[in-house]
């Protein structure tokens, strides 16, 4: 673990903690509520369906630590990150799922359920196909009459229905969480942000791991505390951080020691997990359908037009952002597609970029190197 | 040497048409301006029939086949992938994709002069790269609209109402929006009769690659390459259609006479994903040791439209004019046309590997096979995802399989000694040697 210097451990060690011991988290939760736990591989995974059903549904994550136990399963062409999350499966380390499912996206996560389906046993899985084309007027009734064919699946799992109201209490308790989300995400809009990134990305990390109301009660705390925080760090430079799904805290750990802050992203591990809320009319299937057809998309979804980047400058410029590093997980075709689009388009809005290429462990001393030149190049007008 | 040819051979007779055909269909797309008519560019798997409803002065050119064109043409990619490259795109995307791409931006066309900019887009997802491409190639020409269709709606046996719905209803939209894009007037006719040629030309294409059922096979993999392309060019076309009737006949009258695709036939194998396009002579390598390559899902199922027949093995899917159904109306085609594609074997495997490893097992077994070969194709993600599954699989059915790295459209990442080595090596363990001669080609002649 790496160490915390300016995270106030009292605020953020709950979510922390959680991150850590999420494994230790989920076998208590099914004691405690006689549940079962659901592993999930993409953002797109419908959780409010699976939460109504009495199920926690949880991410698969990858470690970032070297393995070599997928090559025989994934063609070493496909993204680092999808062979890390078939690692955590195949070592054991998410012995306590009962249930596996995907929600169409990328070709290379998939991989990782896929192979996880067939190597390591679990009760249950499921292939959701989410439709890619969410521009289209026909995605939201598609996506809703695949949210009918799941819930009758996990209806027959279970052995028991799963009712509107609990649907219509699972999307209150989802939405709740993610209003809770942005209002701290909003506080890191001011001119010295009472967080810091690595202190965003652990929160919005543990929400994938626990339960929403424990993750409520916890977010409802730092917002109380926080307009009380000391400062204990200079903000420094304002950056964003976007790019491939990232959850490297010791990267975003170092680049906020050399003098900057991440005051906001683009990340399926940050904003674009629950930046989009439910909708109060409606069917609940249909309003949870319309709320992933029409939440910020993964690049793979996001055609024909590039809606992404018009949300990433709107973000840049509420969040007041000075540069922008741009995260690339090597061989993740839908980002490397749209980052010379993207890097230009934050170019001509007056935002430099960096571009760093990552595998499943960063190469920190050499990435910081290149972040101390990125933010000296941004401050050179200073010096005249 | 020893002489070990076994059987007769005898090139075929179609060979030169499809030949014309090919090189016809370039320039046709080339010259559509000139005759007052549109150009659109598209995946070869987009539902080409339904531009045919603008009218028969519509040309397409599409994705695939035309980068493998440049892929073959090694000094040209190079220079393609190089101005990709240049332009700010990563070097492990679709190899295709990116000799497309540069081919744009050189603004050089593979088949002579400026590349013909497309009046529309019309494309289908189904890989992550799909629509992804044609985004940036409306960036690249100043935007160009551009339209397509998702299809990744699970794999066909899960098949139900409202996923045919999402693709027809996608496919209504499309024609409106080409109309407009257009200014032209859409002909229901028309479409019908592009629909009708597609169910026949994919339907015949599979009938054609199960006669390689037979020992010896009438055809070997590295000619079906210059058949099959005219599907993946056009299959909703009349002329494709009624050219594959006409080399489904040739291939049956060589069944029926024993008429070999190699002499020396004595180990029957398979490969899968594209090939690398800058080497296809690894083919006639392996020819030296008595091995053919009988096709593969890639060759099969690309385009190639199959259906389990009553006896329990794998045929060409009955089109629906076979079983008497009348073609009425615009959404009746359209219905027919959305079911009949997504029962396509190379989309099944985009939802689970083991879907794909139960095909090829089947082609193992049915098109009785000595081993297989797995192009771990660094070019291709839709292609090869699942690929490392696909051998555990094929090895715990008792097949030898021989995997090998490289990539279909990239030159730099084909090892051809490396892969030559390995062959070799994959021979001996299965027992054959090399005759020390490769004997006459049967089938046609050196293409791309």
């Amino acid at each position: 673990m790496v160490s915390h210097a300016g995270v106030d451990q009292e605020t953020f060690a709950k979510f922390r903690n959680w991150r850590i011991n999420r494994a230790e988290y989920a076998k208590q939760w099914k004691q405690r509520t006689g549940g079962k736990v659901v592993g999930y591989f993409c953002t797109y995974a419908p959780e409010e369906l699976m939460y109504a059903a009495g199920i926690l549904p949880v991410r698969i994550l990858g470690s970032h630590e070297v393995q070599d136990v997928t090559e025989p399963h994934i063609f070493a062409m496909f993204c680092p990150f999808c062979r890390d999350c078939l690692a955590q499966g195949l070592k054991g380390r998410f012995d306590y799922l009962d249930g596996i499912m995907i929600a169409q996206s990328c070709l290379h996560i998939r991989q990782a359920f896929t192979s996880w389906q067939k190597h390591i046993p679990v009760d249950y899985s499921y292939y959701l196909p989410m439709p890619h084309h969410v521009q289209s007027q026909h995605a939201a009734p598609f996506l809703t009459k695949e949210l009918e064919v799941f819930k009758a699946s996990l209806e027959k799992w279970l052995g028991r229905k799963i009712g509107d109201q609990a649907i219509n209490d699972a999307i209150d308790v989802y939405n709740r969480n993610r209003q809770l989300l942005w209002r701290v995400y909003e506080t890191r809009q001011a001119a010295a942000p009472p967080l810091t990134g690595e202190e965003a990305l652990e929160m919005v990390l543990a929400s994938q791991m626990v339960d929403k109301q424990d993750h409520s009660a916890a977010l409802e705390t730092v917002l109380a505390r926080l307009p009380a925080r000391p400062a204990t760090r200079p903000t420094g430079t304002r950056l964003m951080i976007l790019g491939s799904e990232d959850d490297d805290l010791e990267f975003i750990h170092m680049v906020e020691s050399c003098g900057a802050t991440f005051v906001i992203d683009d990340h399926c591990t940050g904003t674009r997990y629950f930046w989009n809320e439910v909708a109060p009319d409606g069917s609940p299937l249909a309003r949870i359908a319309e709320r992933y057809v029409k939440r910020v998309p993964c690049p793979t979804k996001d055609w024909p037009e590039r809606t992404r980047v018009r949300h990433a400058l709107a973000l840049a410029k509420a969040y007041n952002v000075q540069g922008a590093i741009v995260m690339q997980q090597k061989f993740c075709d839908p980002h490397e597609i749209d980052t010379p689009a993207l890097t230009q388009a934050l170019r001509q809005a007056g935002l430099k970029t960096l571009f760093l290429e990552f595998d499943v462990t960063v190469p920190i001393g050499q990435f910081k190197v290149r972040v101390e030149a990125f933010l000296e190049m941004l401050h050179e007008d200073d010096l005249f | 040497m020893p002489n070990t040819a076994t059987y007769k051979t005898a090139p075929l007779k179609c060979w030169s048409k499809a030949k014309e055909l090919r090189l016809k269909y370039y320039e046709d797309y080339a010259q559509a301006h000139e005759r007052g008519g549109l150009r659109w560019a598209g995946g070869a798997w987009s539902f080409s029939a339904i531009p045919a409803g603008l009218g028969r002065d519509v040309w397409s050119l599409t994705s695939e086949p035309y980068s493998a064109s440049i892929a073959f043409n090694k000094p040209l990619s190079l220079r393609c992938l190089e101005a990709a490259e240049k332009a700010g795109f990563a070097r492990d995307l679709c190899a295709y994709m990116r000799n497309y791409w540069g081919s744009v931006l050189l603004n050089e066309y593979a088949f002579g002069g400026p590349f013909p900019k497309p009046d529309f887009l019309w494309q289908d997802h189904i890989c992550c790269t799909h629509a992804k491409w044609y985004q940036v190639v409306s960036d690249l020409e100043g935007g160009i609209p551009h339209f397509c269709i998702d299809v990744a709606v699970g794999p066909y046996q899960d098949v139900a109402p409202h996923k045919i719905d999402y693709l027809v209803n996608q496919m209504h939209d499309g024609i409106a929006w080409l109309e407009k894009t257009t200014g032209r007037r859409y002909s229901d006719e028309l479409l019908i009769e592009a629909v009708k040629n597609e169910f026949r030309s994919t339907s015949t294409w599979a009938e054609i690659c199960a006669y390689n059922k037979n020992v010896p096979a009438p055809l070997e993999e590295k000619s079906m390459y210059s058949l099959y392309v005219l599907g993946t060019l056009h299959k909703h076309d009349r002329e494709v259609a009624d050219f594959y009737e006409e080399l489904r006949d040739e291939v049956r009258e060589r069944v029926a006479r024993g008429i070999a695709a190699i002499p020396n036939e004595r180990c029957r194998l398979m490969s899968d994903t594209q090939p690398p396009w800058g080497f296809l002579n690894i083919f006639r390598y392996m020819e030296e040791f008595g091995a053919i390559s009988i096709g593969s899902l890639y060759t099969f199922g690309l385009i190639g439209i199959w259906e389990d027949k009553p006896d329990g093995s794998w045929g060409p899917r009955t089109t629906p004019m076979q079983k008497g159904i009348e073609i009425n109306s615009r959404d009746q085609a359209l219905r027919l046309y959305a079911d009949w594609t997504l029962s396509k074997p190379e989309w099944q495997h985009f939802y689970s590997p083991h879907l794909k490893t139960e095909m090829m097992l089947r082609i193992a077994r049915e098109w009785r096979l000595n081993g297989i070969l797995l192009h771990y194709n660094r070019g291709c993600e839709g292609l090869s995802v699942g690929i490392a599954e696909n051998r555990l699989g094929l090895i715990e059915a008792g097949f030898p399989v021989m995997a090998f790295e490289g990539n279909m459209g990239d030159e730099r990442e084909f090892d051809e000694a490396r892969v030559k080595a390995r062959f070799d090596a994959f021979m001996e363990t299965l027992g054959f040697k090399k005759d020390g001669k490769s004997g006459p080609r049967s089938t046609g002649d050196r293409h791309a």
